[in-house]
């Protein structure tokens, strides 16, 4: 083996490490090193799993074997690899093939109790669970590759998965196939920040109560039923983008029992409901771009005190619905592609309020089977006449001074809001 | 078979001649190209063209149909010296009418949209293309059969045109504010197969939802949208739907026939 001094550490020791008919290398290197050394894997395939490690380590690829260095579990064991201390880094590596199990969590990475670990560049292929991560804290997970093909909801575990952590940064992954692609519960201070997640069998992104989180500029697409968010308070949701999240119960964001949060500069594109919100209060949401949902906004009773406001709400067959009479709520100045007022005072705002919950959206929260109605010529009229006098749609629930143009959805004007806010 | 074939021939050429079906393909071909050229995409161009097929295409064709036989009642009453059965003629009514106002719809509506249906264009929207054609080209045959029913029942021309009118407001408007009424009314029970089965009853209602069901809008129905996209995606489904369709071309037709065949001129 061959011993290099690296960082500066005198003590610190890189080993050079080669696939070998033998198996266990990774497993004896592990154990034979000191704290602080580095394990540098070469390209070739290592049939090794349930790799414990108990002491700082670095776990890298080589230089030009990104990605080549592949850790095979060849679907046995639970974890490929185990991280049961702080300071361990893993970079530039291939995990795959971990089995399926109904009783435990099976992951590629498995970290628990760890601080300041740092897992970067790596690809992991069919696991169960991604990256999971239980009572860790400060620990970086950046621009990892998971892809996982089979399976269906029982049978299929969280891209990255974080259990009771603090302070953790998710960024620039790329989760697929998975059953929650990014996934946290009591979690504080978490950074979820220009990950993708897509096409996974629930939820692209899946939290609960985690407080004091933020949620920046990642793209959640052709999930199974969009992103769900629950029971947190202080949540930041910026310049995300949730598009065809489409299906009977598929929602772009779906919002239960969240205070005190923050929303900015989001996209929500053909979804089948842009963004449900029940039991939310004190939140602001402004600057958003609803465009092409079947529902834009369903703001049930149970939210109140929360400000909607500068808005793009954009060709959705229904703009909001609610199931309550009163509004708790307030919508101000924003922009509804069905808005028909006027502005004679060319102050760029309408001069009659618009009421955005449609009779017919009533029916149909009603009864959903009045939907078959939807187009046609009596529904559209019965619109009409309940838009000049409300009688069966919430009269409170209106903008008092819509805005006459859309808004330029961009992320420095979120973050601009971000700011003044 | 012959009068019908000759009667037919004189119904499209008198049609061609008057400026009516001319005016009436210029206004779906411009509506759809314009639909396609500004809009841009062929779904979007169909979403808005289903309300125009579903409003205009019953309204021109009961009216055009009633005017037509009203103004041809003299030389109807010429042909009835002939020896000719009546049976033929009023087919060869029928069939005058209803072919040219389909071949106007179809020139209209086909042309744009599937000229336009590039390589880009899934499968789904060619479905979707070939399902408002489908479903304006039986709306047409409907509503012409309702329109001679109306026309040989009553001689009174303004009558007529008022029953007309009428019919056309039950289908396109009223019917729908039964079923609104019936499903606010029930809200409290599971109707999905209630309303099911009434859309079905009501020609324009039917070629909504399965047009709509082409759509995406399946999704949004939520359950509701599962079973009806269940129904109509099986064969007794669609036998259904299309059995209800002919239905009413049948029905009225017959209807018209007997009225026909039995009036005293």
């Amino acid at each position: 083996m061959l011993a290099v001094c690296v960082f500066g550490n005198a003590t610190a020791k890189t080993h050079d490490l080669y696939p070998s008919h033998e198996g266990g290398v990774i497993a004896r290197a592990v154990s034979g090193a000191q704290a602080g050394d580095t394990l540098r894997l070469h390209a070739g395939v290592y049939q090794e799993h349930d790799i414990v490690i108990r002491k700082p380590l670095v776990l890298i690829a080589a230089a030009g074997d990104e990605h080549k260095a592949v850790i095979d579990a060849t679907l046995k064991g639970s974890s490929i690899v185990f991280v049961r201390t702080s300071g361990v880094t893993m970079r530039g590596l291939v995990l795959r093939n971990v089995p399926v199990s109904y009783m435990n969590d099976n992951a590629a990475i498995r970290v628990e109790g760890a601080q300041n670990g740092t897992f970067e560049n790596l690809r992991i292929d069919n696991a169960l669970f991604g990256l999971y991560l239980a009572t860790s804290a400060n620990c970086h997970i950046v621009g990892n590759v998971l892809r996982a093909t089979k399976g269906n909801e029982s049978s299929s575990g969280n891209g990255i998965h974080l259990w009771r952590c603090d302070n953790i940064t998710v960024e620039r992954n790329d989760v697929h196939g998975h059953r929650d692609g990014i996934y946290l519960e009591f979690n504080r201070h978490a950074l979820v920040r220009g990950n993708t997640s897509e096409g996974n069998m629930r939820y692209g992104l899946h939290f609960m109560f985690s407080d004091s989180c933020a949620y920046e500029g990642n793209t959640f697409r052709n999930n199974g039923s969009g992103v769900a968010v629950m029971y947190s308070r202080f949540v930041r949701m910026t310049d995300n983008r949730f598009l065809n999240n489409w299906g009977a119960a598929a929602y772009g964001v779906l919002f239960k029992d969240i205070t005190d949060s923050y929303m900015a500069g989001n996209h929500f594109i053909k979804n089948t409901v842009g963004l449900y919100a029940e039991g939310v209060n004190r939140t602001k949401i402004e600057h958003n771009e609803f465009r092409e949902n079947g529902w834009a906004l369903k703001m049930l009773g149970s939210s109140s005190d929360n400000v909607f406001r500068f808005n793009n709400v954009i060709g959705n067959s229904f703009d909001v619905t609610t199931n309550s009479f009163g509004s708790e709520n307030r919508f101000i100045h924003n922009y509804w592609s069905r808005y028909e007022g006027y502005d004679l005072d060319r102050n760029g705002l309408g001069d009659v309020p618009f009421r955005p919950v449609r009779l017919f959206s009533v029916l149909v929260e009603e009864q959903q089977p009045a939907l078959v109605l939807m187009h046609s010529l009596l529904v559209n009229m019965l619109d009409v006449a309940e838009r000049v006098i409300p009688s069966m749609t919430p009269e409170a629930l209106m903008d008092v001074a819509p805005s006459m143009k859309p808004f330029e959805i961009t992320t420095t004007k979120a973050q601009t809001a971000i700011r003044k806010n | 078979m012959k009068t019908i074939i000759k009667l037919t021939r004189y119904g499209i050429i008198s049609a061609a001649r008057s400026r009516w079906i001319l005016g009436y393909t210029a206004f779906f071909f411009l509506a759809s190209e314009g639909l396609m050229r500004f809009g841009g995409d062929t779904s979007k161009a169909v979403a808005s063209l289903l309300n125009v097929v579903l409003l205009l295409i019953p309204l021109v064709s009961i009216v055009i149909g009633t005017m037509t036989v009203y103004n041809n009642r003299d030389f109807t009453e010429l042909l009835l010296s002939q020896p000719l059965k009546r049976g033929s003629l009023f087919a060869g009514q029928y069939l005058g009418l209803a072919l040219p106002l389909t071949a106007a719809y179809l020139l209209g509506v086909g042309v744009p949209l599937l000229a336009r249906m590039g390589s880009t264009d899934s499968v789904t929207n060619a479905g979707l293309v070939l399902m408002l054609l489908a479903s304006g080209t039986a709306l047409t045959h409907i509503f012409t059969a309702l329109a001679l029913v109306v026309a040989t029942r009553y001689d009174d021309r303004a009558f007529g045109l008022g029953a007309a009118l009428l019919l056309w407001l039950m289908a396109a408007a009223l019917y729908d504010g039964i079923m609104l009424a019936v499903i606010w009314t029930f809200r409290d029970y599971p109707l999905e197969m209630p309303v099911l089965a009434m859309s079905i009853l009501n020609p324009i209602d039917l070629a909504r939802t399965l047009v709509m069901l082409k759509f995406d809008v399946a999704a949004l129905m939520g359950y509701t949208g599962a079973v009806f996209e269940k129904f109509f995606g099986t064969a007794l489904g669609m036998s259904a739907a299309a059995s209800a369709l002919l239905f009413w071309v049948l029905a009225p037709f017959g209807l018209g026939m007997k009225i026909f065949a039995k009036k005293d001129f």
